[in-house]
């Protein structure tokens, strides 16, 4: 059966991590990251911050309806994001931190489209 | 049933989240240092106008660049009474203080005017400032608002209705130093992103200071004597690179229509308040 997660088990850990990297983190459980295979359903552009909405399927067919955010556009279109970045149908994966009450909403470090190209995020919001 | 595969990190939060500083449109910005190798041209005498970027240095999540609220001692303010009492009221969303996104009391996040001194204190982006004979204006692009600073020799006025982004007066302190004084703002505004407070009595001086052809430096100081026992600098010479002429700014708007979807999706869910 096709696996349609796919684990990171990338942990990158800098020394001197600077304060402004647990910014607006009191939701996030910034010790874990998730990597998630979905389908986008709807990408959101706009302040205060973006969002791109996707459905996870698990291996049971069950799908999980998730949001996540990132910084604002104005941030946004300095790392390459765009309005055009993503839109409904897309495959992606997607790197976040989970909210700490278990739904399934996180904010993004990462979206690996399909053609291989990677957009990263920046968690100073 | 989802599979998660969770990573425990192993030491500190980690700055995974590093973007590289490409810029994927033409018309971004010059970040500020770019031409650091660069001897730039004199500074025009009186002459501040033009289209000013501050690069990322101006976002100021934790508060005003040279008094961040992160818990570090120097940084801490002469509170008095009040201002520790009025700051523990405010509760942002963001920094040492921060409560979750649907319980903060921010009234930007609420999309309410950033006003005076914040408005250089939070999300300063790219500023454009025009000089005509009496007055001043300072463009903003966060909110897409501007600033009057008169410069016809009037005095601050003495008992001003208040305004969200207060009175202005301007003159020039010597020929590369244009310094503003700002009384009259609205005491519902917070002073920065960190929640420190103010009165109606708060007066702001900002020193705009053309270092050459490419480079302003912007100081600013608050006074305000019911909420600080002293005065105290908020920014200290934050530098801003000259772009060129025909950069067009891009709009960074707060739409109470769109905070509130996002509310609905992130905001409210991801702080136990309601289901997406």
């Amino acid at each position: 059966m096709r696996r349609n997660l796919i684990a990171v088990f990338l942990g990158v850990v800098t020394i001197g991590v600077p304060l402004f990297a647990h910014h607006g983190a009191a939701a996030y459980d910034t010790s874990k990251k998730l990597a998630l295979k979905g389908i986008v359903t709807e990408w959101f552009w706009a302040n205060p911050h973006c969002f791109l909405r996707f459905d996870v399927t698990d291996d049971k067919g069950n799908v999980a309806h998730w949001a996540a955010e990132t910084s604002n556009p104005s941030d946004m279109v300095h790392l390459g994001w765009s309005k055009q970045s993503f839109k409904p149908g897309d495959e992606v994966t997607v790197t976040v931190e989970p909210v700490k009450n278990g739904l399934p909403i996180g904010r993004i470090e990462q979206v690996a489209l399909a053609n291989g190209q990677i957009l990263k995020a920046r968690v100073v919001f | 049933m989802l599979r998660y595969i969770l990573i425990a990190t192993l030491a500190l939060i980690p700055t995974w989240i590093v973007a590289s500083p490409a810029h994927a449109q033409t018309g971004s910005p010059q970040q500020p240092g770019t031409a650091a190798n660069q001897k730039s041209a004199p500074a025009p005498r009186r002459d501040i106008s033009g289209t000013w970027d501050p690069g990322n240095n101006g976002i100021q999540p934790l508060g005003p660049r040279a008094m961040p609220e992160d818990g570090k001692p120097e940084h801490q303010l002469p509170y008095t009474p009040l201002g520790l009492e009025t700051l523990n009221a405010h509760k942002p969303s963001n920094g040492v203080r921060s409560v979750l996104p649907g319980e903060t009391n921010d009234p930007v996040v609420y999309c309410d005017p950033q006003g005076m001194p914040r408005e250089d204190l939070y999300e300063l982006r790219t500023t454009q400032i025009i000089q005509t004979p009496l007055k001043v204006f300072v463009l903003y692009q966060f909110g897409k608002i501007w600033r009057v600073v008169w410069t016809d020799g009037r005095d601050l006025p003495k008992d001003p209705e208040s305004r969200w982004f207060g009175y202005s007066i301007g003159k020039w302190e010597d020929d590369y130093t244009f310094v503003v004084q700002t009384s009259g703002t609205d005491e519902r505004t917070w002073v920065d992103r960190a929640g420190r407070p103010h009165s109606a009595d708060l007066r702001v001086e900002e020193k705009f200071h053309r270092v050459d052809l490419d480079t302003l430096e912007l100081t600013v100081t608050i006074n305000d004597p019911k909420m600080y026992t002293k005065p105290w600098v908020a920014l200290d010479k934050l530098p801003f690179k000259l772009q060129p002429p025909n950069f067009d700014v891009r709009e960074m708007m707060c739409s109470p229509s769109e905070f509130a979807e996002y509310n609905k999706i992130i905001g409210n869910p991801a702080s136990g308040k309601g289901a997406q």
